[in-house]
Parts: structure tokens; C-alpha cells; sequence
């Protein structure tokens, strides 16, 4: 019997690590790796923050140097897309006609920003931030005197504003809720963020509906704000959220929720299919959900699960979901995710930017938000992952160490 | 180049040329050296580069800054001569370093 072959789509962080651990985990049948992008695979998150700063080269964000691929036998068609799977047949068929077949299939082929559907979205220099093209445009419009216009007060906005502060140039972030961070963080770390970034010459237009972008010569000069106001500019960053690419999945009948549901090997309806990362509709054992997630920690443990089932072995210890960024000289780790909790706990003083916040349900931990503050942080995802009660009297007192807290 | 020995706990030995510049955990990564995850790519965000530094290397090599440290304490397995990998920048001076790795990263 020939050995199994393996087709993955998606050459970004999660398909290039599963080709790695399927090679570690001594997987030796043939590898093909299909990615759209002309690029080997690479790491996304230093795009709005070491990288953008200009800290990084290329060459840190690939995940593995070319040779690698060689050596491992992993069969690459960069700048190919996938668009059709028949289960049936056991093939995937890419843009140029190559039909590949597989016995394992693993999808994954993340998330796409989200565009916004306004009169202007097709000025030059309204851009989105998710791909190493991207982030080369919009570092080729930063720098002194320049001024950035950034749609969404997310993770990325906020990493970007910091970053383009550190180019010299000027950032406003325009966002529709009363807050940043509204979607993924709580109002105390939202209140922190705004304030640190204040102090550091960012803008803020809070509250603020964006109607259409300006411009001259076909190049954007401004927002529009609901309220008649523009907010002048010279390239516009659009960072309102992402939506996992997840058609092809759903072309050929796959269970599919916002994202392809999967289990916890990241095995989708049809067993010969895994789909991992941004991509996925995985379940959360801890929180007894199954959820969307966008962070490395996440598409590094399905390529885990889906590279073990495939060689056979067992999979990896089930992690407590967890995410960083890194925005001026803070560092902002999180762990678990606040699903029905009823308190806060805020150990620490936010005034000193190191805190953490702790959202409960009763004395069970479920996430943590620590702003430099690795130990709160580490010991946290411990105890979330442990599911025993703590002391929200410790919890919240500073002179008593995590350790003690955690013991 | 400097030539780095990186031991994984069942004494399977990797002898690899990292680059001066990278990071001890980039040049485990990009030689797919099993054993150094390193989820968070070298933010000191995630201890899953956390590497025992061979006693006679430990000067070469620093000492953890306070964020490592904290990141340490609550990392499994920690030994007086723990550190983690990216936050130790390969130089020259470290041509020969020999680092083992923890069972276990998580
Ligand atoms: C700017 C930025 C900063 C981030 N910062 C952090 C951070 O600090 N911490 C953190 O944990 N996470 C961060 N993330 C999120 C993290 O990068 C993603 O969660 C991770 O990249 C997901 O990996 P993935 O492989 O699922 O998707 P991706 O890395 O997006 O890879 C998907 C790949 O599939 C390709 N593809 C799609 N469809 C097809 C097709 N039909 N055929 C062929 N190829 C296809 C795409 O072109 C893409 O290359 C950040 C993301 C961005 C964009
Ligand atoms: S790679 Fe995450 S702490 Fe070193």
C-alpha cells in the first residue's frame, strides 16, 4: 500500500506548523502545502508591531528558511490557489487546473479583513493590515509628518497606532463604540489602553460613525464622520475584524458555523477533512463552548492535534485559549475568555501600567487580562486550566504573590 | 555562523550553524528542532523556548532580564541555569553553546 498523502490549503502559520509537526511526528508520506500568498509561510504578528516598526526582517517572519521545504520533502505551490474540493474523488483542484489528490486534507486558510462597504473604500491608500504585502504598503505611507487614520480600535489599530508614533508619523483611531478594545477586552484595560496611547500622541475619535472616505486624484485625503466633521489623513488603516475564509469548506457540504466546525482533533464533518486556525469552529472544553479564535497559540495547537491524528499519535494536552500583543513598552498577555463571568477582580494599580484584571464566575478563574505582568499571566492560565477555586481576598492583594495565590 | 548544540530530554543531540543576530530559539525553530515551540515567536510572552544553558556558557550568555524572570518562576521544570531561548541573542562569542531542553514545554 502506498503511504497516505497529505494536501494542506493555507500556507500561513497554521499550515506551514503542520507540516512541520507532521515531519516531527515522523509523518513520511507526500506533504503538498497550496498557498495563495507568493510567499513561504510566515508569521503575522510582528507585520503591525516589530516588523512595521522596521525591528524585523523578512527573514524572522518565515516560519522555516527555504531549504527547509527541500530537505522535508514538502511539495509547495505558492501563488496557487485552492477552489475545489471534491470529497468525492479525494482531490483538491487549484485556479491553475492541478488537481491533487489527498487522503488527509487539512484547510486552513484563515481569516480575510473585513472591508468596509462605504462610498471611498476604493481610494488608493485605504488599507487593510492582514498579509506581508499589506504591511509593506502601509509602512511605505508612515513615517514623519505623515498622518494615519485608523478605522477600529482593535488589537491591530492599537498596535499599529504605536508603531506608526515610533515612525514619527501622526494616528488617530476612529472607532463606533464608546471605547477601544470594546469587542475582546473589558473597560478598565480599555480605559488603560486610551490613556497610555494619549499620553504617547495618539488621537482618539470615540463614538464615531465613518460615512465615507475623501480624496483627490484618486488617492484618500480624509474620513467622514456620521457626525459631518473629516478627519484629514494619508492613508487610511481599516481594522474592523476578520471573516474566516471559509467558502471552499462550505462548497463541498461541510459543517460550517462562522467558521468550519471541528473536534477536538480538528476533524471536520467528513474524517478525511481537518481544518485549523482562523478558520475554524473549534470546541472550548473549559467553557463548554465551541468558538471562533484568531490568535498563533490556537492555529499552533490545531496543527498539533490534526498532525498527531494523521501520524497516529496522541494529541497535544488541551491548552486554555490564550493571546498577546505588544503596544509601546506594555505587554499585554491574555488567558481563557470571559464567558459568564459575574466579577472582576483588579489586582494592582492600572496607574502604574502593571495590573491585571480577573473575570470570575464565583471563585473559578476564567480569563485574565495582565498588562505587564507576566506572573499574573502564567500563574492565571494555571489556574483557569485547573478549574479549582481561589481566594478572591489573595486575588486581589498585591503583598500576597501569585505564587502563594496559585499554591 | 556560530554552531549551536541543542539536547532534547531523551538526549537526541541537534548540532546546527545559527546565523549571529537570530535568537537560540529562532535557530531551533527555523532547523525544526523539536522541543522549543516557541508560541509566542520571541515576544517573552509564552516560556515555550525555555532551555537549560550548559553550565560553563551561563556567563556568556547573560542574565534573564525581570520579564524573563517572572516568566520563568511560573515555567515547569526551572533550574538555576533556565532561560529562555529568545530572549538570548546569538553572537560570535556563542559559538559552541550547548543548550538542553525541559520534558516538557507546556
Ligand atoms: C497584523 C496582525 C497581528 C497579529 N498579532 C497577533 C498577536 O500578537 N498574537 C496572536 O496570537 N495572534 C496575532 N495575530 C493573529 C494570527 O496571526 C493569526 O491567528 C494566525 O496567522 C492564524 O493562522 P492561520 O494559518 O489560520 O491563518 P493565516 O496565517 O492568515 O494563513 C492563511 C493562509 O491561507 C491562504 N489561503 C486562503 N484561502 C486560500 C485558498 N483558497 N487557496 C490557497 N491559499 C489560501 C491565505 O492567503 C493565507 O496565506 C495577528 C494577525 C495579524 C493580521
Ligand atoms: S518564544 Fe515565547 S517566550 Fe520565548
Amino acid at each position: 500500500m502506498s503511504k497516505p498523502r497529505v494536501v494542506i490549503v493555507g500556507a500561513g502559520h497554521a499550515g506551514g506548523s503542520a507540516a512541520a509537526f507532521l515531519r516531527q511526528y515522523g509523518f513520511d508520506g507526500p506533504i503538498y502545502l497550496v498557498g495563495e500568498e507568493p510567499l513561504l509561510p510566515y508569521q503575522r504578528p510582528p507585520l503591525s508591531k516589530a516588523w512595521l516598526k522596521g525591528e524585523a526582517d523578512a527573514d524572522s517572519l518565515a516560519l522555516k528558511p527555504a531549504a527547509w521545504y527541500a530537505e522535508a520533502e514538502v511539495a509547495l505551490r505558492l501563488g496557487g490557489v485552492a477552489s475545489e474540493i471534491n470529497r468525492g474523488a479525494k482531490t483538491v483542484t487549484l485556479a491553475s487546473g492541478e488537481a491533487i489528490p489527498y487522503d488527509f486534507l487539512i484547510l486552513a486558510t484563515g481569516a480575510r479583513a473585513r472591508m468596509l462597504p462605504i462610498p471611498g473604500a476604493d481610494l488608493a491608500n485605504v488599507l487593510a493590515l492582514r498579509t506581508a504585502a499589506d504591511a509593506e504598503h502601509l509602512k511605505s505611507v508612515l513615517g514623519a509628518g505623515k498622518r494615519l487614520a485608523i478605522i477600529g480600535g482593535g488589537y491591530v489599530g492599537l498596535e499599529a497606532a504605536a508603531s506608526a508614533r515610533a515612525l514619527g508619523a501622526e494616528a488617530v483611531v476612529i472607532e463606533r463604540e464608546n471605547r477601544v478594545l470594546a469587542r475582546v477586552a473589558c473597560p478598565e484595560l480599555s480605559h488603560f489602553f486610551q490613556r497610555y496611547h494619549g499620553e504617547r500622541g495618539v488621537t482618539f475619535e470615540l463614538h464615531a460613525g465613518v460615512e465615507a472616505f475623501v480624496g483627490e486624484d484618486g488617492k484618500v485625503t480624509g474620513v467622514k464622520l456620521a457626525d459631518g466633521r473629516t478627519v484629514p489623513c494619508d492613508a487610511v488603516l481599516v481594522g474592523v475584524g476578520a471573516h474566516p475564509n471559509d467558502e471552499l469548506a462550505k462548497d463541498c457540504g461541510l459543517d460550517c458555523a462562522g467558521g468550519v466546525v471541528v473536534d477536538l482533533e480538528a476533524r471536520t464533518s467528513d474524517p478525511h477533512i481537518f481544518a485549523i486556525g482562523d478558520v475554524s469552529h473549534r470546541p472550548l472544553p473549559i467553557y463548554e463552548r465551541q468558538f471562533r479564535l484568531e490568535s498563533v497559540p490556537n492555529a499552533l495547537e490545531q496543527a498539533k492535534q490534526a498532525a498527531s491524528a494523521i501520524a497516529g499519535r496522541a494529541g497535544p494536552t488541551p491548552e486554555v485559549p490564550w493571546f498577546w500583543s505588544d503596544q509601546f513598552d506594555l505587554k499585554l498577555q491574555i488567558a481563557g475568555l470571559p464567558f459568564d463571568a459575574d466579577r472582576i477582580i483588579v489586582r494592582g494599580n492600572p496607574d502604574t501600567a502593571s495590573f491585571a484584571v480577573f473575570h470570575l464566575k464565583g471563585d473559578l478563574i476564567q480569563a485574565v487580562e495582565a498588562v505587564n505582568a507576566p506572573p499574573e499571566f502564567m500563574a492565571g492560565k494555571m489556574l483557569i486550566a485547573r478549574r479549582t477555586p481561589v481566594s478572591l481576598d489573595k486575588l486581589a492583594d498585591t503583598t500576597i504573590s501569585m505564587k502563594e495565590v496559585a499554591a | 555562523m556560530a554552531k549551536i548544540t541543542y539536547i532534547e530530554h531523551d538526549g537526541t543531540e541537534h548540532v546546527v550553524d545559527v546565523k549571529p543576530g537570530l535568537t537560540v530559539m529562532e535557530g531551533a525553530v527555523k532547523n525544526n528542532i523539536p522541543g522549543i515551540d516557541a508560541d509566542c515567536g520571541g515576544a517573552c510572552a509564552c516560556a515555550t523556548c525555555h532551555v537549560y544553558v550548559k553550565e560553563e556558557w551561563r556567563d556568556k550568555t547573560g542574565t534573564a532580564s525581570a520579564m524573563e524572570e517572572s516568566m520563568l518562576d511560573f515555567a515547569e521544570n526551572v533550574e538555576a541555569n533556565s532561560r529562555l531561548s529568545c530572549q538570548i541573542k546569538v553572537t560570535d562569542e556563542l559559538d559552541g553553546l550547548v543548550v538542553s531542553m525541559p520534558e516538557n514545554q507546556h
